[in-house]
């Protein structure tokens, strides 16, 4: 059950990843974003990481695709033209993706066997449990990211502010 | 597969009730509005309009269902399906009882329950604008356009003191599950008080509770918070290019958005199942007392009374009043006393908020945009965190419990 779940998913996330890629509209591809992230999501449902599968709803497919979509929307961008494509990114680019997809395979072949390999249900922590070690363990951490997040909130007002004359 | 039986039972169950209250949930706004307004709303088709949802499904059904020129087709169709997916995905969550012993087989009242249920409310409820701006941007109409956009802005700026309000209990009730936070508010202070967290000590919840409230007109849609389909600017906003069972889609998407927003206000500050004073004072008698009621003023109006001009009253009232009656027999039943009086506090409680929806669209006027959101920015979200503070603060000093 869980491996056929798993299957699915992991299939629609690569579909959508490759939709996102392909599409000519922006509407489309960020619909495929939002396509990929839900599977994630999905996924880190079967891992037993109910939390972090929420969050990632929330937040991404939540809130910054929507605003993603918003500004696409609200700029009304059109379909991009198809302008062709210059002679050295095609003379460079299939053997390029050969030799990336080959260091890959290669990579992973010499990794996966030494990194052991995860089970369905395997960090089954509730909320509980990360907030304690949010909140004790990685205090500092997490108040410096949230120091860093106001200070790119004040960038952007400063940003968008008009000038005051 | 004894589980996937019940879950089978239980699924098809409150998908019947589910769907019926939302026809007919449209029944009630149309007649309360109209009673509002002093007129008698729906009346033709059935007795006091009551086949009116009917009616009206059929109508929609055998329209023509006109897709206009230069839509994009594809998101087109798809925005109706994920607005009514995404509607219709939440009510599997909410715990409507205990749990209870059925024909010897124990079992819950309500369909799933996941550890982290409110904040997967929250992620349904969030990613649910898609269906809304989608539709609006997909029909290739300048006003759609604007619905929609109003409609993804507005759900994103009215979901920050919404998710804000709702950490408030969750600091008092200490878990992320629903059933859990129901069990949390069993019990009576001083025998009589009930601990819902609109009451619980250490802070009452009631500020955030009307935050949420507030929140939750912005987040279904609905007046003073419609602005994505406000008439008088943008014909009908996001669904103006709309026809036939798209547009029913769209429709039931809005009801059953509000359905499962006060069920979850219902769980999360009302207590849930729990009655509002306890068994012993005779809080089991209130939907008996209640039924009776009802069908002595229908008995007495229809033998004693009859209006002139509605020669049917005569006999559709004493029926519906027999009928009445008969319920609150029901609810005397023994057997069926446990499964009942939860689901009745439930279904009366979150009836109560319906009903406070309908009241305040008949009453209030619609807000302007730049109201809107200075509101929502400038008023509803500092307010929702120094209530935040203050409960935290008030947690903090009752020191850990248990």
């Amino acid at each position: 059950m869980d491996l056929i779940l798993f299957i699915i998913f992991a299939t629609i996330a690569v579909a959508c990843g490759i939709s996102l890629v392909v599409q000519k509209h922006p509407i489309g591809s960020a619909l495929s974003l939002i396509g990929v992230m839900g599977s994630l999501a999905v996924l880190y449902l079967l891992l037993g990481a109910e939390f972090i599968a929420a969050v990632q709803l929330i937040v991404y497919a939540g809130a910054i695709m929507v605003l993603f979509v918003f500004v696409i929307m609200l700029l009304n961008a059109g379909e991009e033209a198809n302008k062709g494509r210059s002679w050295p990114s095609r003379l460079l680019g299939i053997p390029l993706l050969t030799v990336f997809l080959g260091l890959l395979a290669y990579l992973l072949q010499r990794m996966a066997p030494s990194m052991g390999t995860v089970t369905f249900g395997a960090f089954n922590v509730g909320a509980k449990e990360i907030g304690r070690s949010l909140f004790n363990h990685y205090l500092l951490p997490f108040e410096v990211t949230s120091v860093l997040v106001l200070i790119a909130i004040l960038g952007a007002i400063v940003l968008a502010r008009k000038e005051i004359d | 597969m004894n589980f996937f039986i019940i879950s089978l039972i239980k699924t098809g169950i409150v998908a019947g009730a589910f769907m019926t209250t939302l026809a007919y949930l449209q029944w009630i706004e149309r007649k309360v509005l109209a009673h509002i307004q002093s007129r008698l709303g729906p009346y033709r088709v059935g007795p006091h309009g009551l086949l009116q949802p009917l009616a009206d499904v059929v109508k929609l059904l055998t329209k023509e269902g006109f897709v206009p020129s230069h839509v994009n087709h594809f998101f087109y169709i798809l925005a109706p399906f994920l607005a009514v997916f995404f509607a219709l995905i939440s009510i599997c969550l909410i715990p409507f009882g205990p749990s209870v012993e059925i024909f010897g087989v124990r079992t819950d009242l309500g369909l799933a329950d996941i550890n982290v249920g409110v904040l997967f409310v929250l992620a349904i409820s969030s990613v649910g604008v898609y269906g809304i701006a989608l539709g609006g941007w997909a029909s290739n109409n300048k006003y759609s356009l604007m619905g929609g956009l109003r409609s993804s802005a507005q759900m994103i700026s009215y979901e920050l003191p919404m998710a804000i309000a709702l950490v408030s209990p969750l600091l008092l009730l200490n878990d992320l599950s629903l059933r859990t936070i129901v069990n949390e508010q069993a019990g009576y202070y001083l025998g009589v008080i009930p601990r819902w967290s609109i009451f619980q000590m250490p802070f009452p919840q009631v500020f955030s509770f009307l935050i949420f409230l507030i929140s939750a007109f912005a987040e279904t849609n609905r007046v003073p918070f419609d602005l994505p389909e406000a008439e008088n600017e943008l014909v009908a906003g996001f669904h103006t290019e709309y026809s036939s069972l798209n547009f029913a889609a769209f429709f039931m998407a809005e009801y059953a958005n509000m359905i499962t927003v006060t069920c979850m206000a219902t769980v999360l500050f009302l207590g849930g199942w729990h009655p509002l004073w306890p068994a012993e004072y005779g809080s089991d008698f209130v939907p008996v007392l209640l039924m009776l009621g009802g069908s002595a003023v229908l008995l007495f109006h229809g033998v004693m009374q009859p209006l002139k001009g509605r020669p049917w009253d005569r006999l559709t009232m004493p029926a519906a009043g027999l009928a009445f009656g008969a319920i609150a027999l029901v609810f005397l039943v023994p057997v069926l006393k446990p499964i009942l009086m939860p689901v009745f506090w439930f279904v009366a409680k979150a009836g109560v908020l319906l009903f406070i929806f309908i009241w305040i669209r008949g009453t209030l006027p619609r807000f302007r945009y730049d109201q809107l959101m200075n509101f929502t920015w400038k008023f509803l979200f500092p307010a929702a965190i120094v209530n935040l503070l203050i409960t935290a603060f008030a947690v903090a000093l009752q020191g850990p419990k248990n």
